[in-house]
């Protein structure tokens, strides 16, 4: 089983939960799709850690062959080509590699070079198989980074947990992509509950099932809460707000590894995610 | 107009709290919500009036005629983005099309067109005060400019104002870099975790590309005695200066549900945004260059936490 | 030698615009000929790569200096690969900097900031 754990926004409580699931069920996967910032190896610290680099295609411009002509670019919809001193000079980090410069040149000039904007970096910790996307700062877009984090996924038993990006653009959608279910985190505010209202809109556009686990849970009224018993969404379980869980997770702990207490929290709320998304699976073949 | 700009760097560590603090303390008459994949402020800033809408364009995306398709398949074929979907007939995944333009210049017929799309919505409050703010349209990923728009369209409403305050993105990316882009100071908000220290410097690096003043606070200070006190000796060792640290307060999430600002009720978190406020303010309009602050001393930006 | 300055108005007596890739036009003065002509920037409404854009317009206007007060690192490599020497400005109106030029006042921009393409975020 394949699941994503987002939200609509960032300090949610994404990492947290992702990552004590994983942990919790030992044998797992958990992969950080949050590319821009990853956070989840800084609770797991891997070992034995392998990384690959990933790469798009940039053009290589042939400036013995090069006319002048400029359709390159005029062609470029993201600006990325200029002429100028008498020839076509690159800015590939706002370049997408679409290829259309090298497709169009009438002289034949331009070819494409490989160009690395990230890497997947994959480690064990204990049973745990961490997987994580780290883009180059300055790219013009992590979604081919999420691609390789996500192709060749095993289709064994062991259950996958999908760290993804915060909010609801396009590497969110990249990230969710091949999810069974998703998790929505959700917090006990207003705001919590507007960005819960923009992600829950997100899954149901790509009909995925979904739930929601209250995270930061204080006494008093939980505008996400309502907000999902309004709406009908099913809410997985709730996390209460917690000093102690408070200081392990920004000493960079895993508590599901470090508090029984919270060992047994992650390990009843891994149950529940677990039969929700058979069910979900049941009902939907 | 002097504009005061709220960072954070992580997302939830409370950037429009603290914002909104600022906004109800100084009486501004001119602010914005930069977050635009997330926008909050007006949540607490609640605005009587409808705003002036507008449509925000992002990249124009492909769209196949039917009709006129021949099912060649050229465009799937040179599609980087795996957007083009079907067989023998096809048609565009809008929310994976990047718009290129590729597929509309290789197709055979001419049945491939870049259409407009809109990305978000701009919408501008304006009457006794000038709100600025916008919604990014999901799976867009153009927001760095829409937080540009956001920021042009409070300027041109904003008359003679002295100054103005805005909510800005989480994140470091380039929606951060087009909002500090112009401003006059930053005032970062840190949350003392791992990687809330570990984004804080890597804003302080970039708002110091663009010259502008950085002054750090600390929220939810009591979540992590150790690592706050690690902020403020970076902060000493640095010349940033320190601005103050406000609590971790249930009463502040209170205050929030009921759509008001923490100082708009009495609380630990209130009282201590008012303190942090007061040593803020002046130095957004005290004189001299940026990279001195006001301690005369070069920021030193290389040593880390 | 003509010069290029980013502007918000058509009007030699306004402020220079506070941005270089996204002002609505560009003036080009000539020095010699005292001529001067507004030019649209088509940057202005780009996506993404504005700072090339706008770039590319000053090197095809043959400008040999820019006037700006900021200037991103794209558009800056655009400047240096044809050698067009980039001035900070100052305060005051665009026929005032462009005096100040020519008086040798100004000083070359030193600070160049990165850039802000609007490219896939979702942060």
């Amino acid at each position: 089983m394949k699941i994503a754990v987002l939200s609509g926004k960032g300090g949610t409580g994404k990492t947290l939960v992702s990552v004590n699931l994983a942990a919790a069920a030992g044998k797992s996967t958990y992969i950080d799709c949050d590319v821009e910032e990853p956070n989840g190896h800084l609770f797991f610290k891997p070992a034995d850690v392998k990384s690959e680099s990933v790469t798009v295609k940039k053009p290589l411009i042939d400036s013995q062959l090069c006319s002048g002509c400029r359709k390159c670019v005029d062609f470029c919809k993201f600006n990325a080509l200029a002429y100028v001193g008498g020839r076509v000079i690159l800015f590939d980090d706002i370049c997408h590699s679409c290829g259309g410069c090298a497709l169009f040149c009438p002289e034949k000039a331009i070819s494409e070079r490989e160009k690395s904007v990230g890497y997947v970096q994959s480690g064990m910790s204990e049973d745990v198989s961490v997987i994580t996307g780290i883009m180059n700062t300055g790219e013009a877009s992590g979604v081919p980074i999420i691609k390789r984090l996500l192709e060749n996924l095993p289709e064994d038993d062991k259950p996958v947990f999908i760290d993804c990006p915060p909010g609801s653009a396009c590497i969110v959608m990249e990230s969710i992509k091949d999810a069974d279910y998703c998790l929505l985190v959700a917090e006990p505010t207003i705001f919590g509950a507007h960005n819960l209202s923009m992600v829950y809109r997100l899954v149901k556009l790509f009909g995925k099932p979904h739930g929601v686990v209250l995270n930061k849970c204080l006494e008093g009224d939980n505008p996400s809460e309502r907000f999902c018993v309004e709406n009908g969404i099913n809410i997985l379980g709730s996390i209460p707000f917690d000093s102690e869980l408070g200081t392990l997770n920004s000493n960079a702990l895993i508590a599901a590894r470090e508090s029984a207490k919270y060992g047994k929290l992650f390990n009843s709320f891994l149950e529940t995610v677990a039969r929700e998304v058979q069910h979900e699976a049941a009902v939907n073949s | 107009m002097k504009q005061l700009l709220i960072l954070s760097g992580k997302g939830g560590t409370g950037k429009t709290t603290v914002a909104s603090a600022f906004i109800k303390l100084s009486e501004a008459r001119v602010f914005a919500d930069c977050d635009v994949d997330a926008p909050n402020l007006h949540l607490v800033l609640s605005q009587s009036i409808e705003p002036k809408r507008s449509d925000y364009y992002g990249l124009p995306k492909a769209e196949i005629n039917p009709a006129e398709c021949i099912g060649c398949g050229l465009c799937l074929q040179h599609c980087r983005f795996d957007s083009i979907v079907g067989d023998g007939g096809y048609g565009v995944d809008y929310y994976a099309c990047e718009g290129c333009g590729v597929c509309e210049a290789v197709c055979p017929v001419g049945a491939v067109a870049l259409k407009p799309a809109v990305a978000g919505e701009l919408m501008l409050y304006a009457n006794d005060t000038v709100f600025s703010t916008a919604e990014l349209k999901m799976g867009s990923g153009t927001s760095g400019m829409l937080v540009s728009e956001v920021k042009k369209q409070m300027k041109e409403a904003a008359g003679n104002a002295d100054f103005a305050i805005i909510d800005g993105s989480p994140g470091i990316g380039c929606p951060v870099i087009a909002s500090i882009s112009g401003v006059d100071m930053v005032l970062i908000v840190a949350e003392p975790s791992v990687s809330g220290i570990s984004d804080m410097e890597r804003i302080i690096k970039t708002a110091g590309k663009f010259q502008t003043r950085v002054a750090v606070c600390i929220n939810k200070y009591d979540t992590n005695v150790e690592n706050s006190k690690k902020i403020e000796e970076f902060c000493k060792n640095s010349s940033l200066p320190f601005v103050g640290k406000i609590p971790f307060d249930p009463d502040a999430v209170k205050a929030i549900n009921s759509a008001l600002s923490i100082v708009d009720v009495d609380c630990p978190s209130g009282r201590a945004a008012r303190e942090v406020f007061d040593r803020t303010l002046p130095l957004l309009f005290s004189k001299g260059d940026a990279n001195t602050q006001s301690s005369g001393i070069q920021i030193n930006t290389k040593k880390s936490v | 030698m003509k010069i290029a300055i980013p502007a918000d108005e058509k009007s030699l007596e306004s402020g220079v615009c506070p941005s270089f890739g996204r002002a609505p036009y560009f003036l080009i003065y000539d020095t010699e000929t005292n001529e001067s002509e507004f030019i649209d920037n088509s940057a202005a409404a780009s996506q993404g790569g504005a700072g090339v854009k706008a770039g590319q317009t000053i090197v095809d206007s043959k400008a040999r200096a820019l006037i700006t007060p900021r200037c991103g690192e794209n558009a800056a490599m655009a400047m240096h690969a044809a050698n067009i020497k980039i001035y900070k400005s100052i305060e005051g109106s665009i026929m005032d900097n462009i005096n100040a030029l020519t008086q040798g006042k100004l000083s070359i921009l030193e600070e160049i900031h990165p850039g802000f393409h609007g490219h896939h975020g979702g942060n």
